[in-house]
């Protein structure tokens, strides 16, 4: 995965506490994260209640999902024919390197090498934008979000909001440097229209248009792409060639079943309505054009074997776990590492690499809320719950916590040896002094005090008093 | 409810509406107690309560006894093994779970002033267990949090206290989200909020709302020292939010969350304190045997 290997070269294992740490500890930037997302958490929470039925559409898009995922082979089968038919080219891409291949073999059967591509978490995932570079290909990202990231040679924080981590004055300093802005300049509308212009002439020269893809109706072999700027339509209106990156996930089955999926992804993913622009794409637009359609595996069918985690499938990329996750609005999304952070990011990473991404399941406080917000019903929380007892199983857990727990499950099996430690406990915070008692290598007591112990344990009191 | 006892002495599905009380209640809950005088009725005291925090496992004693209910607190219990659990240590939750249900199983009802610990029995133990396990059935499905047993199966509409304080209510996440003991602010599911409900009951509560109703605090088991810095900075906020709301007590129904923010709150010398729901409902204790709150000190 190139698109996240540049942000950790450095680090092979993913440390989330260590990695979270620098962002965590900017007391005052991560306020403003947290405020930044709690803003679009509460936005959706108002989209949410003025839809009666909204618990009805989660209930039907999770039942959806879950017909379409256990009919997958069918559907995937309908979909190419009817993409077919619809004058379409389908490729098949068992993996990222393939999927990679097939997109530069395209630029090269054209002779083309400048790209306009709207935004993709797709082809983040399989390095595309690197892979191409480094084919002697320029890849200009038209979201807005990933221009800013890509302008400042980052990756995504945030699968639906790439740029949320980056405040409007370092994307004056940034467009400063790479668009020619006023220097100091730090107003949004001022930054938008620069970039605007700036996307303008991108538009103009782009060869090959790549667009991700947000559903594609297997019934009719048609895609579906939202975006709030428009930049998919644009990037694909003028170059003659058109090609969309989508796992295989994406699929649904009836053109009908579609309208619950669009009234839950704008509302969940950032509290409007409706995404600005909905684009519906039924083949290559005229005889003269071309549509291809890759449809990428890349681990997908692996998921899909497993019972504990194939709803992880069920994903619509929407952001709203991630939106409202204690934990991920404090951290940053690059503490992931991945290209996928938050709560569905730290089930889906470990299916991939599970000894790199071991620390993620465990970067979650299991409040749950990540589930109760998901538009899928995808049991977020429970299923990264299930991922610390595969971590175990695949003895990925360090042995100091190993060993504890061990320890702990002996204590808990002998009573009177529970009751003595706690009594050492007790006697030890009374009487060791403070310094010891909440020593650095004491984790809990780096910025928090222990209880106040009691004279007795309420075991002791109990058989005094009844 | 799969492995319902027949000895429930009335369909524990009926969801006692707000307002509905009348001068019938009265009798009616007077006969309901004497079903509960013929039930066994266990009290499970979480480790952590048990060794740092016994005045908050007396006063769910001292309330159930003030209700009529008789509890025994069975001899050998310690954790519901949880802390495990939460970590993937599925060999090492097995034997404390099944001891667990060993210990229980004799009861008609299990009552625990935690509403996390609550759920790991009822929502997570049958991984550890023979599906037709009877015993397991049992304890899973008659083990209720504090607030949970008095609403729905006590039904309590009366109680005897007064708390005349700013109170702001922390919901702990388990308890709204694993047994929905309130609707999450996350979901458009009507549900009655059954902690803030039995609080209702408490004269003189000035009540105060944080603007984030339920965030979770951070505690989160050994999250709070996997993660120390991100679990402190939730539980920071957390604290300021109850703050700014005006409150001088954090109530929750659970008292690990309280612990985790207990420690910031002396550590960061805050002007604000923790309190169990069970110690509001029975008029303390508060602390080592203290039946009155000292006036609280702000710096």
């Amino acid at each position: 995965m190139h698109g996240s290997a540049t942000s950790s070269v450095s680090l092979p294992i993913v440390d989330h506490p260590t990695a979270a740490k620098p962002f965590v500890t900017n007391d005052q930037r991560s306020h403003w994260h947290d405020q930044a997302l709690w803003f679009v958490r509460s936005k959706r929470d108002k989209q949410a209640s003025a839809v009666p039925e909204w618990e009805y559409l989660r209930e039907l898009a999770s039942a959806i999902k879950t017909h379409t995922i256990a009919n997958l082979d069918r559907y995937l089968e309908d979909f190419e024919r009817n993409a077919r038919a619809l004058g379409a080219t389908v490729h098949w891409a068992a993996d990222a390197d393939e999927h990679n291949a097939i997109v530069l073999g395209i630029l090269r059967d054209h002779q083309k090498s400048r790209i306009v591509k709207s935004k993709s978490m797709l082809t983040e995932e399989c390095g595309l934008n690197h892979f191409l570079e480094e084919n002697g290909v320029e890849v200009v990202d038209t979201d807005l979000g990933e221009r800013i990231v890509q302008l400042r040679k980052e990756t995504p924080s945030h699968i639906v909001l790439p740029a949320i981590h980056i405040k409007k004055e370092e994307v004056g300093e940034t467009f400063h440097r790479h668009l020619g802005t006023d220097a100091g300049a730090s107003d949004p509308k001022y930054l938008t229209e620069a970039a605007r212009q700036h996307l303008r002439s991108k538009f103009l020269d782009g060869e090959i248009g790549i667009t991700g893809v947000n559903f594609a109706i297997a019934e009719t072999g048609g895609l579906v792409v939202c975006t709030n700027e428009g930049n998919a339509d644009l990037g694909v209106s003028l170059p003659r060639v058109h090609i969309a990156c989508m796992g295989i996930e994406k699929l649904l089955p009836r053109f009908q079943d579609l309208a619950v999926f669009t009234r839950l992804l704008a509302r969940s993913a950032t509290g409007q309505p409706i995404t600005s622009y909905t684009s519906h794409f039924h083949g290559p637009r005229d005889p003269d054009s071309e549509l291809h359609i890759v449809l990428v595996d890349n681990g997908r069918t692996r998921l899909r074997q497993s019972d504990e985690f194939r709803e992880a499938l069920h994903c619509i990329r929407c952001g709203a776990c991630m939106n409202t996750c204690p934990v991920y609005r404090r951290s940053g999304g690059h503490s992931y590492r991945a290209t996928v952070p938050g709560p569905i990011g730290s089930v889906l990473s470990p299916t991939r690499e599970p000894d790199r991404y071991k620390s993620l399941p465990y970067a979650c406080s299991l409040c749950g809320s990540c589930t109760d917000v998901c538009p899928v019903k995808i049991p977020l929380h429970h299923q990264l719950l299930a991922w610390r007892k595969e971590l175990v199983g695949q003895n990925l857990l360090p042995l100091g916590k190993r060993w504890s727990m061990r320890m702990a499950s002996w204590l808990f099996r002998h009573p009177w040896m529970f009751s003595s430690a706690g009594y050492l406990g007790r006697i030890s915070l009374r009487w060791l002094p403070h310094s010891l008692t909440h020593c650095r290598l004491n984790k809990w007591a780096l910025s928090r005090e222990l209880p106040k112990p009691p004279p007795e344990s309420f075991r002791h009191w109990y058989r005094k008093h009844r | 409810m799969a492995g319902k006892p027949a000895i429930l002495p009335w369909d524990s599905n009926s969801v006692r509406q707000p307002g509905s009380a009348s001068k019938f209640t009265t009798i009616r809950i007077s006969t309901r107690l004497l079903e509960f005088n013929r039930m066994s009725v266990a009290l499970f005291v979480p480790c952590y309560i048990d060794q740092f925090f016994p005045e908050i496992a007396i006063a769910t004693l001292e309330l159930l006894e003030k209700l009529g209910v008789s509890v025994e607190y069975p001899a050998g219990q310690t954790c519901c093994g949880q802390p495990m659990a939460n970590t993937g240590c599925v060999d090492d939750t097995a034997p404390v779970a099944r001891r667990f249900v060993e210990i229980f199983a004799d009861y008609d009802a299990v009552i625990c002033p935690s509403g996390s610990c609550t759920a790991m029995v009822r929502h997570h133990y049958a991984e550890y267990f023979d599906p037709q396990d009877t015993a397991f059935q049992h304890v899973a499905s008659r083990s209720f949090e504090l607030c949970e047993y008095l609403h729905d199966e006590l039904q309590v509409d009366s109680l005897d206290a007064s708390f005349p304080h700013r109170v702001s209510l922390h919901q702990s996440c388990h308890g709204l989200r694993e047994l929905r003991l309130a609707a999450s602010s996350e979901t458009r599911v009507p549900r009655v909020d059954k902690v803030r409900s039995l609080m209702g009951l408490v004269s003189d509560i000035e009540w105060c709302t944080p603007t984030r109703s339920d965030e979770c605090c951070g505690f989160g088991g050994t999250f709070a020292v996997n993660e120390p810095e991100v679990s402190a900075m939730m539980g920071r906020d957390r604290i300021a939010d109850h703050i700014d709301a005006r409150s001088e007590f954090i109530a929750s129904a659970d008292m690990s969350c309280l612990m985790h923010l207990d420690g910031i709150i002396r550590r960061e010398k805050k002007p604000i304190r923790v309190i169990h729901v069970a110690q509001i409902l029975a008029g303390g204790p508060f602390a080592e045997g203290q039946r009155s709150i000292p006036s609280i000190a702000h710096p």
